[in-house]
């Protein structure tokens, strides 16, 4: 019974914070395409073709923090056993998913221009693409089994090998030659981009990581809505 | 009734042995990890000539030449420390030009290296045009 405490818990301090994170999201965007599409200065070698970026990199970065998300989760509901992570790695999944489509279909625009091609397998869009395909495995297999718990936790187990791949997406451009370019931000010498570039990419990541717990505590409330329902639907079909 | 800490070993544990078997095997396939090779590695590595292959660097500048045959262009790409003639025929990349990096893929013949597919590789900076001209002058 501890658990519907924690989820009542749980729930309160995510319904206070949900507006704060709506208007943050719905605030962030607009400013930050603003910055993005029209404010920022157009790339010396790509032009304009640089503007994918903003849109292309917040994704990503947004991609990995739902798969970190997704494989802690994943950890404490196999670990303690807590419903709530069972929950927050299924509402994280498709989330992930998604912001991973935009990374590889976005990155796909700016390559045909860019680079001359689409699509090529180096370290980094592969582990991409396997990252993508990490979270249609989660969701296919958390989603076949009868019992959500048993379904939870063989996901998670893919969850967490999966996790393995993260540290490969962010150094696959440092460890291997690879034609996507390294960082840009994340750099020892510090941010090889300009600040007024630099501002819409923060802009707009901002816009993403709100949105993401948007998503999440939507997702939540959803899925945990859905498993009270299951529970009144086994009891009332045992009576 | 097994206990939590058990639990959390074991996970630990799993993760550790699932994490060295995947770096292992990156270690042992890297030759297939890497999207191309730098001319120093193409002359130490003994390619096979049939293999198929791509090899990277910065085109070197003032060695750009055309023709004689039309779309075909030689230049050289270079690490540093070696250079490697590349012969194409096709069309560029908007981002093809001396000082850049490339991508090159094809195969080894005669020392020169046979490219079907060349492509344009972008380093990590971002900049506006202005201050691009104004560091190089």
């Amino acid at each position: 019974m501890h658990h519907i405490s924690n989820m009542n818990r749980f729930f309160c301090i995510a319904n206070a914070i949900l507006p704060i994170f709506c208007v943050v999201s719905a605030g962030m965007f607009p400013v930050g395409l603003y910055y993005a599409l029209i404010e920022s200065p157009a790339d010396y070698q790509q032009g304009d073709t640089v503007r994918i970026m903003y849109v292309h990199v917040p994704a990503a970065w947004g991609a990995m923090i739902c798969y970190l998300t997704m494989a802690m989760a994943s950890a404490v509901f196999l670990i303690y056993n807590q419903p709530l992570a069972n929950l927050a790695a299924r509402a994280a999944a498709p989330i992930g998913a998604g912001f991973t489509l935009i990374v590889l279909v976005t990155g796909s625009f700016w390559g045909q221009p860019v680079w001359g091609t689409g699509w090529v397998w180096d370290a980094r869009l592969t582990s991409v693409l396997i990252l993508f395909f990490l979270y249609l495995g989660y969701i296919a297999l958390a989603n076949a089994f009868e019992d959500p718990d048993r379904g939870g936790r063989a996901g998670a187990v893919l969850a967490l090998v999966g996790a393995i791949n993260l540290p490969i997406i962010k150094f696959s451009v440092d460890w291997w030659n690879t034609l996507h370019q390294s960082s840009s931000l994340w750099r020892i010498r510090g941010p090889s981009i300009v600040p007024e570039m630099l501002l819409p990419l923060l802009l707009m990541g901002c816009a993403y990581f709100s949105l993401f717990v948007v998503m999440m505590i939507l997702r939540l409330r959803g899925l945990y809505a859905g498993r009270l329902l299951r529970q009144m639907r086994i009891a009332a079909a045992s009576r | 009734m097994i206990s939590k800490n058990y639990r959390l070993g074991m996970l630990i544990g799993f993760l550790a042995f699932i994490g060295t078997a995947v770096a292992l095997v990156l270690i042992a396939f890297e030759d297939s990890v890497v999207f191309f090779f730098t001319p120093t590695e193409l002359q130490s590595k003994q390619v096979n000539p049939e293999r198929r292959i791509r090899v990277g660097g910065l085109v070197e500048d003032g060695s750009t030449k055309r023709g004689p045959a039309d779309a075909e262009i030689r230049f050289k790409i270079t690490d540093g420390n070696t250079t490697v003639t590349i012969r194409y025929i096709g069309i560029l990349p908007d981002l093809f030009r001396e000082g850049q990096g490339v991508v090159a893929q094809g195969y080894l013949q005669n020392a020169v290296f046979q490219a079907d597919e060349v492509l344009a590789k972008h380093d990590e900076n971002y900049m506006p045009r202005n201050l691009a001209s104004a560091m190089n002058k």
